[in-house]
């Protein structure tokens, strides 16, 4: 009872968290999944339902090109040096798959072609479209794809069409996602971000119960259960 | 037309963009409140509180950029 606060007497609704470690790997590893396990059925779907919600419409907003990791090296400098922490820096350029990979499974396949594309090999054709790629320099594109001349690379990666039909060039293809998907992009990032960091909660959620605030003395909680149990504690 | 109220017809021309702020509030209310609940009736009666009390905010901070923008012109 001590290692589960949350759980309750008899008169009053249970939480049970069971296995509280097992849920919270659970709800990380997909949104709502460790609370189905927990048999909290009606929040689990809702966490499903709105985290995974938010993730689908900021992949729709964001062409499916917002979630990617940069590298698969940490963002950690090693040394105090100005090389050192500059490369970190350089090592966490999209820094915000940090917040996107709370959302667990759905955002992992990110992290396995950012291994491939650093490991020198094409990235997987995941749902027809290389699923979370990240974006290539002129450089990447050489070395994945030596097949290919240099027209025919800059043509797929690194060129598009403005409204007069006149061909823009990029220096990246980072830089031709931006143009392509205009504020799109940056508003699926921040969906796609928010929906990792909710999962958060709900990951705390699985593993701690819910976080209720005592009342004040004399007032009427607004789940009697568990604050009857965390005030006699 | 009052100049003040030139200031405000680029913010009513972003006015659409507002509405990709309504399904992140109801996502964040209703995993937030959720977090603080077990009932379902609890969870929505404070995710209605909390995402009104998102709209007041999003709403003094509007104010607050438009006030400065009246004042620095």
């Amino acid at each position: 009872m001590a290692e589960n606060p949350s759980q309750t007497t008899s008169d009053v609704p249970e939480v049970d968290l069971r296995n509280a470690r097992l849920a919270a790997f659970l709800a990380w590893l997909v949104p709502g999944l460790g609370h189905l396990y927990q048999r909290r059925t009606g929040k689990g779907l809702l966490f499903m339902i709105t985290i995974l919600g938010t993730f689908a419409y900021g992949m729709y907003l964001g062409g499916g090109r917002v979630v990617y990791a940069s590298s698969t090296r940490p963002p950690i400098p090693m040394g105090i040096s100005r090389q050192a922490i500059a490369r970190a820096f350089e090592n966490a350029g999209r820094w915000h798959y940090f917040c996107q990979l709370p959302v667990g499974v759905v955002a992992l396949p990110a992290y396995v072609q950012a291994w491939r594309v650093e490991s020198g090999k094409a990235p997987l054709d995941l749902f027809g479209d290389n699923f979370e790629r990240p974006p290539y320099t002129p450089l990447d594109a050489e070395r994945l794809f030596p097949n290919k001349s240099k027209t025919e690379r800059d043509a797929e990666y690194f060129q598009t069409k403005d409204f007069n039909e006149e061909i823009v060039y990029h220096a990246t293809e980072q830089q031709k996602w931006n143009h392509d998907l205009n504020y799109n992009f940056e508003l699926g990032t921040v969906f796609t971000m928010v929906a990792g960091l909710l999962n958060v909660l709900a990951i705390c959620d699985a593993r701690w119960g819910p976080l209720v605030a005592l009342p004040p003395p004399g007032e009427k909680p607004d789940n009697p259960g568990t604050d009857k149990q965390e005030s006699s504690e | 037309m009052n100049p003040l109220l030139l200031t405000l017809l680029p913010l009513a021309a972003m006015t659409e963009r507002l509405w990709y702020a309504l399904p992140l509030l109801v996502s964040v209310s209703l995993v937030y409140a959720a977090t603080r609940h077990e009932e379902v009736p609890d969870i929505l009666s404070h995710a209605w509180r909390f995402a009104l009390w998102i709209v007041v905010f999003m709403g003094i901070g509007a104010l607050v950029v438009q006030i400065t923008t009246w004042t620095l012109r």
